[in-house]
């Protein structure tokens, strides 16, 4: 796998030499690659925002280094700016960023900074919209009159549109009903299949993160102490429950039955594997 | 991030002598200082005022950094009052060149009224260092009490006024999110023309002006909720009582007024 983002040392203190100094991350080393489906999560606090702020350059190391396809994206000027194209980062709450008269010039935003012609303006955004599951007719209305799932996805839009190689999500499905949640990930899993980006998924719910992605990275207090497959970072149930995260229900039972002495695999996640793990285990018995 | 940086009106939790005093008695001390920085005629009692300033600082074991950031907005002011009162003022000339001079008593008072302005704004950051925020209202609220007598919304004001210092923080951390989230989307705030400069700004501005509203609106619902009806019968959580520090200090803040009065008006 062709790596591309690099993280390389990173270390971010929050307003350095005062008395509300604050190290977010300490000494994060990570490797992300292309087309990968990567979950990052955490619980309140851990840092999970400040990490991706510096994928795109919006915030600078303390020190350590961050390169973009081989390029440190602070060694050039041109370099700082054309990131945040090539690295799209979805905040928070993102409908509270909305500011145009219609949801169409709202999404065009980003691909205008580009200083894209109209046409290509127009395709991309026509593009993203269909994407984020937005119909013609929502595009010429205001997006301050739409739902708030609606809002949700005008800003996705919004990112979209850039046609970003990585798409960073910071907690997107927050507040919104299971329906609208799984439509959401399905327009995501579209853009990634389509465009072979690299989509990064900022959680602290484990369970959503674990079903969709291929790789974890948990960070607790700046660091990153599990990376791996869902099934390698679940096997280490009992110590994410330490941690303050909120394993599945599923995996909290199998680690505990593991514990107890039982020849099961601890890092069950799901039902379906829950199912499985039971018959290999009776399985097993019957042959002894 | 430039905004972060803003120290004014900013609180330095802490547990020294000067946090711990009774609002109300910080806030009369920063009153009487700035007359007695008003009265101070002579090195003596200016060496005088400085030096009780500068313990006051150390005492209050807030970084002495800190406050010389927080006085470098007034900067400009500060040099433009000294190179007026450096040029126009009257009086024994040291040095000339065409129209302009620089007199004896010219450079006297330049240095003075810089120190004014300095002392000035130091005694007023020494309050907000050390007060909270919410103490600092409270305070204000207690002092002008008796104005209620003339009608004056005091409780009202004050309540304002906390509303308004709470929410400066929140406001900056909006401010700085939605930039943030622009920045994310390629907006460029730093080139251009003043034009481009001040279009550049509508992304930011029209979602902080809807937040802010929101905000407002949801505060309001629970203020309410929470019964809230104004001043009427309103007790507080907070009793603010004067203690011995307080009357220590205030009786040193009243010996500085009278020294500086002395000084001024008797001479040495
Ligand atoms: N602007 C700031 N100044 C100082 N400290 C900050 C600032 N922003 C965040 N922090 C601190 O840095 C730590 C990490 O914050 P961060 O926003 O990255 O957490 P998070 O994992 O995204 O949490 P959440 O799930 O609540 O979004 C927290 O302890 C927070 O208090
Ligand atoms: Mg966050």
């Amino acid at each position: 796998m062709e790596p591309i983002i690099e993280i390389k040392n990173l270390t971010h203190i929050y307003s350095p030499k005062t008395p509300f100094e604050h190290k977010a991350l300490d000494n994060v080393d990570l490797t992300i690659y292309r087309g990968e489906y990567l979950g990052i999560i955490g619980r309140t606090g851990s840092g999970k925002s400040t990490l991706i702020q510096h994928l795109n350059g919006l915030m600078k190391p303390s020190s350590g280094q961050i390169l973009f396809e081989g390029k440190d994206i602070w060694g050039s000027k041109a370099m700082t700016h054309d990131i945040r194209y090539q690295v799209g980062l979805v905040f928070q709450y993102p409908e509270y960023q909305l500011f145009e008269e219609t949801v169409y010039k709202d999404i065009a935003y980003g691909p205008r900074n580009m200083k894209l012609s109209e046409e290509e303006v127009d395709r991309r955004v026509r593009q993203a919209a269909k994407f984020a599951g937005l119909s013609d007719a929502v595009l010429e209305r205001s997006p301050f009159e739409l739902s708030g799932g609606q809002k949700r996805r005008v800003a996705i839009a919004g990112v979209i549109a850039m046609e970003p190689k990585v798409l960073i999500l910071d907690e997107p499905t927050a507040g919104l009903d299971p329906a609208g949640a799984a439509e959401i990930l399905e327009n995501i899993e579209a853009y990634r299949k389509s465009n072979n980006a690299t989509i990064i998924f900022v959680s602290h719910s484990m369970e959503d993160v674990a079903r969709i992605t291929d790789r974890l990275v948990v960070i607790s207090k700046g660091t990153l102490p599990y990376v791996g497959t869902p099934h390698e970072v679940f096997s280490h149930g009992e110590d994410l429950d330490k941690l303050g995260l909120a394993v599945p229900a599923m995996n909290r039972v199998f680690s505990r039955v593991h514990a107890m002495g039982v020849d099961i695999d601890p890092a069950v996640y799901t039902v379906e594997q829950a199912k499985a793990a039971f018959l290999e285990a009776f399985r097993r018995k019957e042959r002894v | 991030m430039a905004l972060k940086d803003i120290t004014l009106g900013q609180f330095f939790p802490g547990n020294s002598f000067i946090h711990r005093l009774d609002p109300r008695s910080k806030i009369i001390f920063t009153v009487l200082f700035i007359v007695i920085i008003f009265l101070c005629k002579d090195l003596v009692s200016y060496g005088l005022v400085l030096a009780s300033l500068l313990v006051l600082v150390g005492i209050s074991k807030v970084e002495p950094k800190v406050f010389v950031k927080g006085m470098k907005p007034v900067v400009f002011i500060v040099v433009c009052t000294a190179i007026l009162n450096l040029f126009y003022t009257d009086g024994n000339v040291l040095w000339s060149l065409g129209f302009l001079k620089i007199t004896e008593e010219g450079l006297w008072k330049a240095f003075f009224m810089v120190l004014r302005i300095l002392m000035l704004i130091c005694s007023t950051l020494l309050l907000t260092y050390t007060t909270s925020p919410i103490l600092l209202t409270d305070g204000l609220e207690r002092l002008l009490r008796p104005l209620k007598k003339v009608g004056f919304p005091v409780h009202e004001l004050s309540m304002m006024m906390s509303i308004a210092l709470r929410f400066i923080p929140t406001l900056i951390q909006e401010t700085d999110k939605i930039i943030n989230a622009q920045k994310a989307r390629g907006a460029d705030f730093d080139s251009g023309n003043l034009m481009q400069k001040a279009k550049a700004l509508i992304p930011i501005l029209i979602p902080l002006f809807i937040s802010s509203f929101r905000r407002a609106e949801e505060l309001a619902i629970a203020m309410e909720c929470r019964c809230y009806h104004g001043d009427e019968g309103r007790t507080s959580f907070r009793q603010l009582r004067l203690h011995g520090r307080d009357w220590a200090f205030m009786t040193f803040t009243i010996l500085l007024l009278a020294a500086v009065c002395v000084l001024r008006y008797f001479g040495l």
